[in-house]
Parts: structure tokens; sequence; C-alpha cells
């Protein structure tokens, strides 16, 4: 097929099972270069899972990732960050005993071999992100908002093309919640492609672009925020499925 | 890090041996032969975070591989002992291969390394071709072209660039990509590989350096006793007193080692030699296992950054 070539982010018939669960199953999904894309879903959906699918901590059963029209399959992690994908995770993992500048310029080690070049590049992403006046503070002493920062700042210093984002707002109060979607608009609106799983909705449908719904393994709805929102099979699966005719009780 | 207190520290080390006796020089090399050997581990133990606790392998393998060399085929220990070196990395190679493509982890790892240790002792046992059971003796000659020397001084000043080059080395590696990749690789291994990094290769490449100094220090082992038994080169024992100096002194660090071993190593001698002349033997284990109880409990990163907080306490109240 001729668009196959213009995707930037193709998956298709994705399948991840453990044991007897599904987690996910046989899932289709494009990204365009620029895209900000929300993926949501109830708990247990099989969000984590598409992401560790696609970063190459899991390898799938079935199915097949192509990325800046290369094929991701039997790739390790860290081949997929260097091609340009890279990913938080969603319990923050910081080097504890290493200063906040430290763990980033590792980061950005992967495009800078020569380490004053990657010192250099870790501090202007410091400051992109607004922790370079916790530059060397030990990574353990930073506060929650600032930990889910650094683990961005650490995915940025990998100079990605597509970011996956895996809750980076969750156990953050409101006023922190409005800097981390101003801070990935930004990221975004820099030409970084964002792939963003999220259970706060106000954020996730103020910044995407498209979203897409799991639940239970299986893409249930797909379409603007403002569509999915009204959808009848993602009330369902987020509430039951007697919050969807409530008139009728 | 400031370098001069060091700098004098390496001067009057180096001034040393015309004011000592013969006692005091056998102590300070042993000294820095564990200060050498226990750098030579921090490589993959304190910074990649991956405890070996079968180092003595690769001592045995670089001992026995020089000795072989010298004795069967006249080859000089000086040449030889990178023979046995690069024997000592093919071993780390293969155990590194096995342990991090099967993904071992801490005990686990652990566990694999006494087993190769144990496996090569086993070999050694009963290989006659190497000495079996009775082990290699060397002829001293005192010839300095083979690695012999009549002043134990020399051997003083061997050890002492030896471990000298090693702090060096490991300084360097701290200031590196791959030293920055080995602590990242300790700290969150996981997190590491989703930041680019090749978690296997540089595992790998941190055993087969380690691996490679560890079979230097057997080389000079080997010529500085002039015997090599299996029980002594390739066993557990020798494995621990590898890993205590840096536990004690601080893993992770480029001094840690070094200060391990101003500590650990004159304790164990001395009261080694006390025990056994008052009819004790196997007490000064006792004296080295409370102290390891004290170290983990109240300095649990090892002396070292004790040392660094101290120096900078010192400076600040000046």
């Amino acid at each position: 097929m001729e668009d196959d070539a213009l995707s930037f982010l193709e998956v298709r018939g994705l399948c991840k099972r453990f044991g007897g669960l599904l987690a996910v199953e046989g899932l289709d999904l494009t990204m365009a270069e620029g895209e900000m894309l929300g993926l949501i879903g109830p708990n247990g959906a099989g969000k984590t899972t598409v992401f560790n699918l696609l970063s190459g901590f899991l390898a799938p059963d079935a199915g097949e990732i192509r990325f800046r029209e290369r094929r991701l399959g039997g790739l390790k992690p860290h081949d997929i960050c260097r091609r340009g994908l890279a990913r938080t995770f969603q319990i923050v993992r910081p080097f504890a005993r290493l200063s906040v500048l430290d763990n980033v310029k590792v980061a950005a080690l992967a495009r800078h071999p020569a380490m004053s070049d990657a010192l250099a590049a870790a501090r202007s992403v410091l400051e992109r992100v607004g922790l370079v006046d916790r530059a060397s503070e030990l990574a353990s002493r930073l506060t929650l908002a600032d930990r889910k920062r650094l683990e961005l700042a650490r995915a940025l210093a990998t100079e990605p093309t597509l970011l996956l984002l895996d809750e980076v707002m969750a156990g953050l109060n409101a006023t922190e919640i409005d800097a981390m979607v101003r801070l990935i608009g930004a990221i975004n609106a820099g030409g970084i492609s964002v792939l963003l799983i999220e259970h706060n909705m106000r954020a996730v449908m103020s910044l995407s672009h498209r979203v897409i719904v799991l639940s239970f393994g299986e893409k249930i709805a797909e379409g603007t925020p403002r569509a999915v929102a009204v959808d009848r099979r993602v009330i369902e699966a987020y509430l039951g499925d007697e919050y969807v005719h409530p008139a009728a009780h | 890090m400031r370098l001069w207190p060091l700098a004098l520290a390496l001067v009057a080390l180096a001034a040393l041996p015309p004011f000592i006796g013969s006692y005091v020089v056998t102590l300070f090399t042993l000294i820095f032969f564990y200060a050498y050997l226990g750098q030579a581990w921090n490589i993959l133990g304190g910074y990649a975070g991956q405890l070996s606790a079968g180092h003595a392998a690769f001592v045995g393998i670089g001992a026995y591989v020089t000795a072989v060399l010298s004795l069967r085929l006249g080859l000089t220990p000086w040449i030889g002992m990178f023979v046995g070196a690069a024997a000592a990395a093919l071993l780390g190679a293969i155990i590194g291969y096995l342990g991090f493509r099967f993904g071992l982890r801490g005990f686990y790892f652990v566990l694999l390394t006494v087993a190769f240790a144990e496996v090569c002792r086993i070999i050694a046992l009963n290989t006659e071709a190497v000495g079996g059971a009775v082990g290699l003796y060397i002829t001293f000659t005192g010839n300095p072209a083979q690695f012999q020397f009549q002043n134990p001084r020399a051997y003083y000043y061997i050890a002492l660039v030896l471990m000298t080059g090693a702090t060096v080395a490991v300084w360097r590696l701290e200031q590196s990509r791959l030293g920055a990749y080995l602590v990242a690789i300790r700290e969150d291994e996981q997190a590491a590989e989703a930041l680019g990094i090749d978690t296997f290769r540089c595992k790998l490449l941190a055993s087969v350096l380690s691996a490679f100094l560890t079979g230097i220090g057997g080389a000079f082992y080997a010529f500085y006793q002039f015997s090599l038994q299996p029980n002594t080169l390739f066993g557990i024992p020798l494995s621990v007193e590898i890993i205590m100096r840096p536990i004690v002194g601080g893993a992770g660090t480029p001094l840690g080692p070094v200060l391990g071993s101003f500590i650990l190593s004159p304790l164990a001698e001395l009261s080694r030699s006390y025990f056994a002349a008052t009819g004790w033997s196997g007490g000064h284990l006792i004296v080295y296992g409370s102290l390891l109880i004290a170290v983990v409990l109240f300095l649990p990163q090892g002396a070292a950054p004790f040392v660094a907080r101290l120096a900078r306490s010192w400076r600040m109240t000046r």
C-alpha cells in the first residue's frame, strides 16, 4: 500500500498475552509526525503494555511495529531509543544516588559522546523543563513533581522524535499539572511527536490532537477528544453500562 | 577531590622503603597488592554493580598461565603476565556472557561467579600437568628478567605501581562515558537501557576489563610467593579478601579499595600473627568479622565517602 511509507508510527495487529490474559489484542495504531496522541482507558486496559511493546521492553506475540519506515521487531530498548523513540516510566526511575545533572548527562551521552558536550546538552534540557536550579541536587531529594520532570528531562536528552509519556501527571496537584501540560505542549510544539498515557482527562483532552481508547486490550474508540468523550462504548468502559442511557432508569 | 594530599602520600610511599625493615616492606607490599585486586574488582562490582564473589578465578588463571609459560616454555613473566591476563579476560567474557545474556542478577550472578571459581579450583587440583594438588613451585634465581628479585623492596615498588596505575585507570574510567554508563546500570538497569545504553555490552566490557587486571595481579602473586596452590589461588577465601577491601573502603569510588586495603590488610596480617602466636589461630577472623559488621552498621557506603566528608568539613573550618 502506498500510504504505508507516509506514516511515522504504524502498529498493526499487535498482540501480547500473559498466560491466559490477553493484555493487548490486535491493536492497530498510526501516528503522523508532529502529532500528539492520547492513549486512555481504565486501569488494566493494557496501555503500559503497549508502551513496553513499542519501546522494546516486551516482545509482541503477534503484529508489527514500524517506526519511521523501519521495523522495530527484535530490537532491544537501547537500539529503539537510539532510533529516536524514548519513553518515561509510570513509576519514575531516577538514578537516586546521582545528581539531577548527572542523571540527564547519562541520557545526553547517547547523542553527545564527548562528556563536555553531553553536560552542555543536559543543562539546556534542564533549562527547558525548569529544573536547572536543582541541577546539583541528588535525584533522591526531589519532590514527586520534580522527579516527573527529571524523568521527562532524561527522555528528552536522548533527543527523540517520538516521546512516550506514561502518566507524567499522576500524583501531581492542580498547579503542577498545569505546568506539566504547558511543558508537554511546548515540547510537542517544538516538533517532537508525543504519545501520551494519561488518567487526568482534563490534561489529555486539552493536549491531544487525537485520542485512542483501550479497554481490556482492545481499541474501542478513536477520534478527536470531543468525539471520544461522548462515545457510548467509552462511557460504558469507564462507568459501566447503566450510565450510557441514564434517562432510561 | 584535591589531588595534592594524594600526590604527597604517593611520594612518601615511594621514599619509604630504605627506612623500613623487611617485615614492614612485606606488610606494605600486601596492602598495595590487595588494594590493586580490590580496584580491579571495583570496576565490575563497585561501578557496574555486578557482584562477583569468584574473582579468585581470574587471579588463579593469571597466575597459572604465567607460571606454566615460564616453567615449560621459558617465556618471561614480563610478557607471560599479559597472556595470563588475556586468558583471565577470556574467562571474564565467558562468565559475563552467560550471566548477562541470561539476565542473572543479584544472588544468582554471585552464585555463577562462585561456581566458576570452584570449577577452576577443582580442574587445577586434578590436572597433573599443572602440578595437581601439590601445585607448582618456581625456583628462585633472583633474575629480574624472570620477574625475580633479590631485594624484596623491588616487589614493594611493583605493587605500588600496580595499585597507583589501577587507581588512576579507575579514576579515568569514572570520568568517561563507559564509567557513567556503568553507574547508571548499577543504579537502575532498565532505566539505563531505556536511555539508549547497551547494558549487555557495557557489563561485558566491565567484566573483561576487571578480569584482565585481576589476571595481572595473579601473575604478580605467583612470582612473589614462588608457589601456586589451587586451594589458595582459586579458593573462596581469596575471593572474599578481594571483595572486602572495596566494601570496607567504599565500593564504586576510586579511593575505596585503597583505603579499605590500608585498613584491612595490616589488620589481617597483624591479628593473624598475633593470634597464631598466642595459640588462637583463626582468631583474626573474629576481629575481621567484627570490623565488617561495624562498617556495615556505621559506614554502609564505606570509609571513602566518610573520609571525603571529613576532608570537606576540615577545609571549611579553616
